[in-house]
Parts: C-alpha cells; sequence; structure tokens
C-alpha cells in the first residue's frame, strides 16, 4: 500500500513539475492548411513557406502591415539614388543569426547573388529583374552595402520586404535566421515546432529581449472547419484568415474572439471575354467589347446586396482595381458604380439594344443571354452568380451559371477562350502599383478580357499601357501616384473588370494572445509576431461560457 | 413485408404527386430571392424558412425533389436499356462476344465515376438553360451508369440460354430474334425490374454527390444535391433543424426505393 502511496505522490509531483513548465514557457499555436514546400526564404512560392519565412527570416526592410509604412530593420537606414538604380544599405552591428553566426554585408552580398542566380528560379527575385543585365552588389564596409541594378525599378525599396536574409557563412545555411524564431521541428505533415531565436536583435522599450513568446508549434491543418472547432476549444490561439460563414460562427461562440479588421486588399471581379480570335458568335463579341453594354451590366448588379447576402455584411462594393485598403494608392475620387437598371436599360438603348415582352434583345434581334463561369466549390462565387442572375434578369438579360472544376476554367480562360465571362477573385498582397503590371499591360498573359495582344486592341488599352509604363520608370512618388489614379479612372470608365466586392480581412484571435492587432494586410494576425504575448493557456471554449 | 412494400409505393406516388404540383403548391416561385429575409427562420410565409440567398426553401425542396423522382428513374430506364442490349446480347450470344464485351464491361467499371463525370461535364457547351443541364446531368449519369447491371444481365442470360427450356424451344426450332424476344426477355424482367430500381436510388445519390461539389444541377434550378450542400457547415446548421428536411426526405426517399423491392427481387 505504502508503495502505491508513494508512487501516486510521484505522479502528481511529476504532473505537477510538468503543469509548472508548461506555464513558465509560453507556446503560441496555430494551423497552416498546408506543409511549407521550402524552407529556402529565395524560393517561397506557397502560402505556407511564405509563414515561415515571415516568421523566421530577418529582411533589411519591413513594411508595417498596420502604417503601411516601410521600415528599418537590419538596415537602419536606406537611400535610393543613380534614378532608382542603385540602393544603398547602412546595416546594424552585432546582430548575429541563429546559429550564433555573425550578420554583416557579405551576407546581403551572398543573398543578393543567389536571389538573382538565373539557375535558382527565385520567384522572390522576379520584381528585380526590370531588364536584362548584372545586379552588382558592392561590400563597402563590415556594415555598409550598394546593390546597382542594370535598369530603374520604382518602389524598389518596397521589394526589399520579401528578401530574407541568408548566412553566407553558417554550415546551417538557410536554416541560420535573423528573423524571431527559427525552425527547430519538422514533422511532415504533421507538425512545425519554431523555437526563439535566442540571437534575435530586437528589445523592447523596457530593455526585455523579444520576441515575448517562447516557441509556436504550428499543425498541418488542412480542414478549416476542423481548424475553426479546435480554435474554438482552445486549442489554437488564432486562425489568421476566416470566411464570412466560418467568422458568423465564431461571433455566434464568442463575438470577443472575431476581428474584423475591415475591407482588405482582395477583390471580386467578372469579365467579359473579348478576345478576338474566341469561338464566340460575331454579335456576341460586339456585345462584349461594347464599353455601354459592360457599364450596363455593372449598373444592373446590386453590389450592396452581394456584400450584404453573399458574403454576410463582411465586404463591402468594389470600386476599381485598388481597394480603399491601400490607403496610398486607393484613388478617393472614385465611387462604387450605383445599382441603377433604369440607367443601364438607357445605356443599352445607345447601343440599339431594346426590350421587348420583358427580353433585351440586339438591334439585330438577338436575344441577349450569355453564361459566366466560376469554380466549382466556391460557395461564396456561386453565390454572387445566382444573384447577379437574378439581377440581370430585372433587365431582360439570360444568364447562365456554369461551375466548372478549376482545371477546366484555366483551360477555357487561357488556351481555348471558349467562355463569355467569368467570375473569379483576385488576392493581392502587394500594394505597389507595379505588382498590377501583368494584368493591365495588353501584351501580358494575365490582361484576362484579352490577353497577350501584339498592339493595344483599343484605344484606351494603349493609354493605359503608357501610364503603367510611365509610373513604372518613375521615382517620383507623386507622380506615381498621379499616373497610377489615371489608370484607375480609365479601368473605372471601361469596366473590362467589372469589380464586384472587396472582403473584409477577418481572423480569430484567443483573447489570450496580447498585442494581437490584425490588420488588412498578410499576415493579418501574427504581422507583430515579436510584440505578442500569451497570457494563461485557457481554453477559448471557457471563456465563450464565461461570457 | 408486404405493408413496408406498400407503404414505399404509397410514399413514393404521393410525394411524386405533390412535386408533380409544386406549380401549385409551392408558396414561392422556387428561384425567386426574397433579399431581404435571407437565412429566415420558418413562418407563415416560407414554411421552411428561405435558405441563404432569401429563396423558399420549402418551394425548392419540392422542386428539387421532382427533380430527382422524375429523372433518375428516367436515368434508370436508359442505363437498364444499355444493359439489357449490351450484356443480355453478350450472355445470349456467348463465346467471344461474350468475353469482349465484359472485358469491356470490367474496364467501364474500373474507370473513376465521379472523376469521369466531372470531365465529360466540363466538355459540355457552356450556353445551356437549367433544365438543359439537369436533363444533360442524368442522361450522362444513365448512359455512364449500365455496366453493373450488364454484368448481372449476362450472367443471368448466359444461365438462361442453356436452360432445358430454352433447349426445347430450340429444338421446336426457335431461334434468333424470336427465341430472344419470346422466351429470354420475359424470364429477364425481375432481374430487370430488381436493377431498374437499384438503379434509382444510385443515380440520386450520384446526382446528389455531383451537387455537394458544386458540379451538379446548374442554378438557379434545386437538385437535393445543391439542397444538401447547405448542411456543409454542420455547426451552424444545427442550430436551425428545419435545414435538415432536405436530408430527412432524401434518406427516406433513397431507402423507400429499396423497400419498394421484394425479398425475392432484391439481389443476393
Amino acid at each position: 500500500m505504502k508503495k502505491h502511496i508513494a508512487f501516486l505522490a510521484l505522479l502528481i509531483a511529476a504532473a505537477c513539475s510538468a503543469s509548472a513548465a508548461a506555464q513558465t514557457s509560453s507556446e503560441l499555436r496555430f494551423c497552416l492548411h498546408s506543409e511549407p514546400k521550402t524552407f529556402n526564404p529565395l524560393l517561397v512560392e506557397d502560402d505556407s513557406s511564405e509563414t515561415i519565412r515571415y516568421l523566421t527570416g530577418g529582411v533589411l526592410l519591413r513594411q508595417n502591415r498596420l502604417t503601411q509604412e516601410l521600415e528599418p530593420e537590419l538596415a537602419a537606414s536606406w537611400k535610393v539614388t543613380d534614378g532608382g538604380k542603385t540602393i544603398s544599405f547602412q546595416l546594424r552591428k552585432d546582430v548575429h543569426f541563429s546559429d550564433g553566426t555573425l550578420f554583416s554585408a557579405d551576407d546581403v552580398a551572398y543573398t543578393m547573388q543567389q536571389l538573382m542566380d538565373p539557375n535558382l528560379h527565385s520567384p522572390t527575385g522576379d520584381p528585380f529583374r526590370s531588364s536584362e543585365g548584372k545586379v552588382q552588389t558592392r561590400v563597402l564596409a563590415k556594415d555598409r552595402v550598394t546593390v546597382t541594378f542594370p535598369a530603374p525599378i520604382a518602389g524598389l525599396q518596397q521589394l526589399f520586404d520579401q528578401v530574407a536574409i541568408m548566412s553566407a557563412l553558417s554550415p546551417q545555411k538557410e536554416m541560420a535566421v535573423l528573423g524571431p524564431y527559427y525552425v527547430a521541428e519538422n514533422r511532415a505533415g504533421s507538425y512545425l515546432l519554431l523555437k526563439r531565436n535566442p540571437h534575435y536583435w530586437k528589445h523592447d522599450s523596457a530593455g526585455r529581449p523579444l520576441p515575448y513568446i517562447d516557441s509556436i508549434h504550428i499543425d498541418i491543418q488542412q480542414n478549416r472547419d476542423m481548424e475553426l472547432l479546435r480554435f474554438v476549444r482552445g486549442e489554437i490561439d488564432f486562425v489568421n484568415t476566416v470566411d464570412a460563414e466560418h467568422f458568423d460562427r465564431v461571433m455566434t461562440e464568442n463575438s470577443a474572439l472575431a476581428h474584423d479588421a475591415g475591407v482588405s486588399l482582395d477583390s471580386e471581379e467578372m469579365w467579359f471575354n473579348q478576345v478576338p480570335t474566341s469561338p464566340l458568335p460575331d454579335y456576341k463579341k460586339a456585345w462584349f467589347t461594347s464599353t455601354n453594354f459592360r457599364r450596363a451590366i455593372s449598373e444592373a448588379i446590386n453590389r450592396e446586396d452581394l456584400a450584404r447576402i453573399a458574403f454576410r455584411t463582411r465586404a463591402r462594393p468594389a470600386v476599381g482595381p485598388v481597394s480603399p485598403a491601400n490607403k496610398f494608392w486607393f484613388n478617393a475620387k472614385l465611387q462604387a458604380h450605383p445599382f441603377d437598371q433604369k440607367s443601364a436599360v438607357e445605356r443599352l438603348a445607345q447601343d440599339g439594344f431594346r426590350l421587348q415582352n420583358g427580353i433585351l434583345r440586339d438591334r439585330d434581334g438577338h436575344a441577349v443571354e450569355f453564361s459566366i463561369i466560376t469554380n466549382a466549390g466556391n460557395k461564396y462565387r456561386e453565390s454572387m452568380a445566382t444573384m447577379i442572375q437574378q439581377d440581370l434578369s430585372g433587365i431582360g438579360i439570360k444568364l447562365n451559371v456554369v461551375t466548372l472544376d478549376f482545371p477546366s476554367l484555366i483551360e477555357r480562360m487561357t488556351r481555348t477562350f471558349d467562355y463569355e465571362a467569368c467570375l473569379l477573385g483576385l488576392v493581392n498582397d502587394d500594394l505597389d502599383p507595379n505588382s498590377q503590371m501583368n494584368v493591365w499591360l495588353s501584351s501580358s498573359e494575365n490582361h484576362q478580357w484579352n490577353p497577350s495582344q501584339k498592339t493595344p486592341a483599343t484605344a484606351w488599352e494603349a493609354e493605359v499601357d503608357k501610364l503603367m509604363r510611365a509610373q513604372a520608370s518613375t521615382l517620383d512618388r507623386k507622380k506615381r501616384k498621379e499616373y497610377f489614379d489615371k489608370v484607375q479612372e480609365i479601368a473605372w470608365e471601361q469596366e473590362p473588370f467589372i469589380y464586384l466586392v472587396n472582403k473584409n480581412a477577418l481572423s480569430a484571435v484567443s483573447p489570450h494572445l496580447q498585442n494581437a492587432h490584425p490588420v488588412v494586410l498578410r499576415p493579418q494576425v501574427y504581422w507583430n509576431i515579436d510584440q505578442l504575448a500569451l497570457t494563461t493557456n485557457n481554453n477559448n471554449s471557457e471563456v465563450a461560457k464565461d461570457r | 413485408m408486404k405493408w413496408a412494400r406498400m407503404f414505399a409505393i404509397a410514399f413514393l406516388l404521393t410525394l411524386s404527386m405533390v412535386c408533380l404540383l409544386a406549380n401549385f403548391v409551392a408558396p414561392a416561385p422556387f428561384a425567386h430571392q426574397f433579399r431581404d429575409v435571407p437565412d429566415a427562420a420558418p413562418s407563415h410565409q416560407h414554411p421552411l424558412g428561405t435558405d441563404e440567398l432569401g429563396r423558399d426553401r420549402f418551394s425548392r425542396v419540392l422542386y428539387g425533389t421532382r427533380v430527382s423522382l422524375l429523372l433518375a428513374p428516367a436515368a434508370a430506364l436508359l442505363s437498364s436499356l444499355l444493359a439489357v442490349l449490351i450484356g443480355g446480347m453478350a450472355g445470349f450470344t456467348g463465346g467471344w462476344l461474350e468475353r469482349l464485351v465484359m472485358a469491356g464491361t470490367d474496364l467501364f467499371l474500373s474507370l473513376p465515376w465521379l472523376f469521369l463525370l466531372i470531365t465529360v461535364r466540363a466538355l459540355l457547351p457552356l450556353n445551356v438553360s437549367p433544365i438543359t443541364s439537369v436533363v444533360i446531368t442524368f442522361a450522362l449519369l444513365g448512359f455512364l451508369g449500365w455496366a453493373g447491371a450488364a454484368r448481372v444481365i449476362c450472367a443471368d442470360a448466359g444461365a438462361l440460354s442453356k436452360s432445358d427450356f430454352v433447349l426445347l424451344a430450340r429444338a421446336s426450332g426457335s431461334s434468333g430474334w424470336r427465341l430472344l424476344w419470346h422466351h429470354l426477355v420475359p424470364n429477364l424482367k425481375p432481374v430487370l425490374y430488381a436493377q431498374f430500381w437499384i438503379s434509382v436510388p444510385v443515380f440520386i445519390l450520384t446526382e446528389a454527390n455531383l451537387g455537394i461539389l458544386g458540379l451538379g444541377v446548374a442554378e438557379p434550378l434545386p437538385s437535393w444535391g445543391s439542397l444538401l450542400r447547405e448542411l456543409e457547415s454542420f455547426p451552424s446548421v444545427s442550430a436551425q433543424p428545419w435545414r435538415f428536411v432536405p436530408l430527412v426526405l432524401f434518406i427516406v426517399v433513397v431507402s423507400t426505393f429499396h423497400l419498394v423491392l421484394t425479398k425475392e427481387e432484391l439481389p443476393a
């Protein structure tokens, strides 16, 4: 009996010590929907790898996700000269990689050399390759480095937000990092464990070393319902992006857990196929290339209803190619197109369309009927398409909604051009208009309504080409804004894309996560990861019960 | 179990009648979006509430059930006819033809049905009305669903062609078409009948699968697949039990189809 009591006492003591350990060392827990494809920060393409890069990578300059301003990180200061071809960095001293290796200008030179290596095919390096020629990096001193590009790059300094500096000397190669955490354990397909970088250079105002949280446990969880369930149970501390329906569920559980940061950069839009070689009948090509027709369709769509019903009020009617969330580049003079079916019919009448017994017909008597394709399984897009179907029936147009599996959709959109209208969304991470060059240049493959044009098909597309090139070739931010404002005005007038809504940035955050201020830019919740702290590891559902 | 069979037949007939009269019974057009009351609870105006776009759920259940109850038997009939044509001929003829047809059937059975349906559907023209799209979907199900039944019918036809009464018929001068039509087909009727009734719920389930994936009947026409998609987010649905009505009806209908068959008609 005595032996049993002693054993029990030992067990209780062990449990107590384990519990004490759990309380003293803080661990942040969240989920990724797939495992990261790479730990090399220069080869990042997928969201999960991007998350790891953000948490572990040290960058020279960082865009503050809250103020949207660029701030110095590993570079204490920087200067763009030579008409935008050269950028010079003054580096911080006494900074070490996670394995203790000293950080110096050689590491910046090594990273730039790797980044621009054509054999590496770094997606992060693509925006730096604006023209042919070699990128030269000069190490002026241990803490001074200059990078010279063959041609000027507008918004050059912003691009360094994505460039995590790698060590030239560390035997750990890309696993030696300068960010707040390093990858301590990786169980493929199961979880990742990140531990606090003991050599991280930042301290808080009281002089305490950052980050506050000791480790991050990231579970790989593909199922978003399960992720949310785990959050509500308190097994994870936040869900970085939540859709409108899940957001409502979190609100029902406990409104204190749900965070709506407001309108995001993401937009949903539709467009008509204007490809001259598409297998559409000529009369339909004539409809789709008519500005009046596109404007009329736009006016006949009730965007307020789309935002209110399809997105449960967690979206806003979209204005144009730039979301109001993009504080600097958004053209504030523009307003979302109002819902006005009377005006839509008047516009159509200008092109010879007329309503006959509730059916809209063109001047040759063809009943106006077209199909809109979207990807199957996306509930929000399917709902929007169905709502647009009812809206357009109000002006006598018959719309057929077709949901396709994604590969079939892409095949029709990019190869066969066998479609009439398409409804899709655009996920935008970058604030700078240069990130939209591949959409707005008429020669681009992503100029969706009429891609890869040899010469601009219309005068307004030629004007957009000119303005986009002009904004990309000047360093004067004010001038760039003027050019890009004009592009937004043309896009608003011509509506090659009919922008429908901008979704809100929604997330779910445990009240135990301190200093969390979700924002609209990615990563919404953990953008200030080194400032986040955890209180006691209580259950989120208990918080819900307490309410 | 006779009473169960009678109940099943009565239930299916009543439900079919109600659905056929949906134009008169439904409180609202199935596609109309009452945008002021999305996700509404049951009321006098909307007996089963409204869906997330504000469409009357009761009307959508009626029209969706009508689609499935009319077209699934049609697809089953098509697949049964194909099965009897292919399987019956192979079994009756025997020899190399039977082996060839059965090899083809095995190949057909090994194809991933759902992916095949998705691929074929993606190749269809885009500008078709929802009614045409639903007919095409069920026609595809009928054209692609004959293989299993053909195997059973082939085996049965093979056994029958070697039976004593067929030998006697042959001895008395019957051959070819006459032998097939007067002696074989009447004896294949029970197995055909069973295959037909088994196929109906299978096609209903397959359409529901496609609908849940968003690849079934085109909007705004309802079907059980699109109605069941509402249940994707179970936790939010559980607070609104009326949203389970399409699921309950779906389970009852699919089960009832199995009750229609007598014990003797059910496959072993």
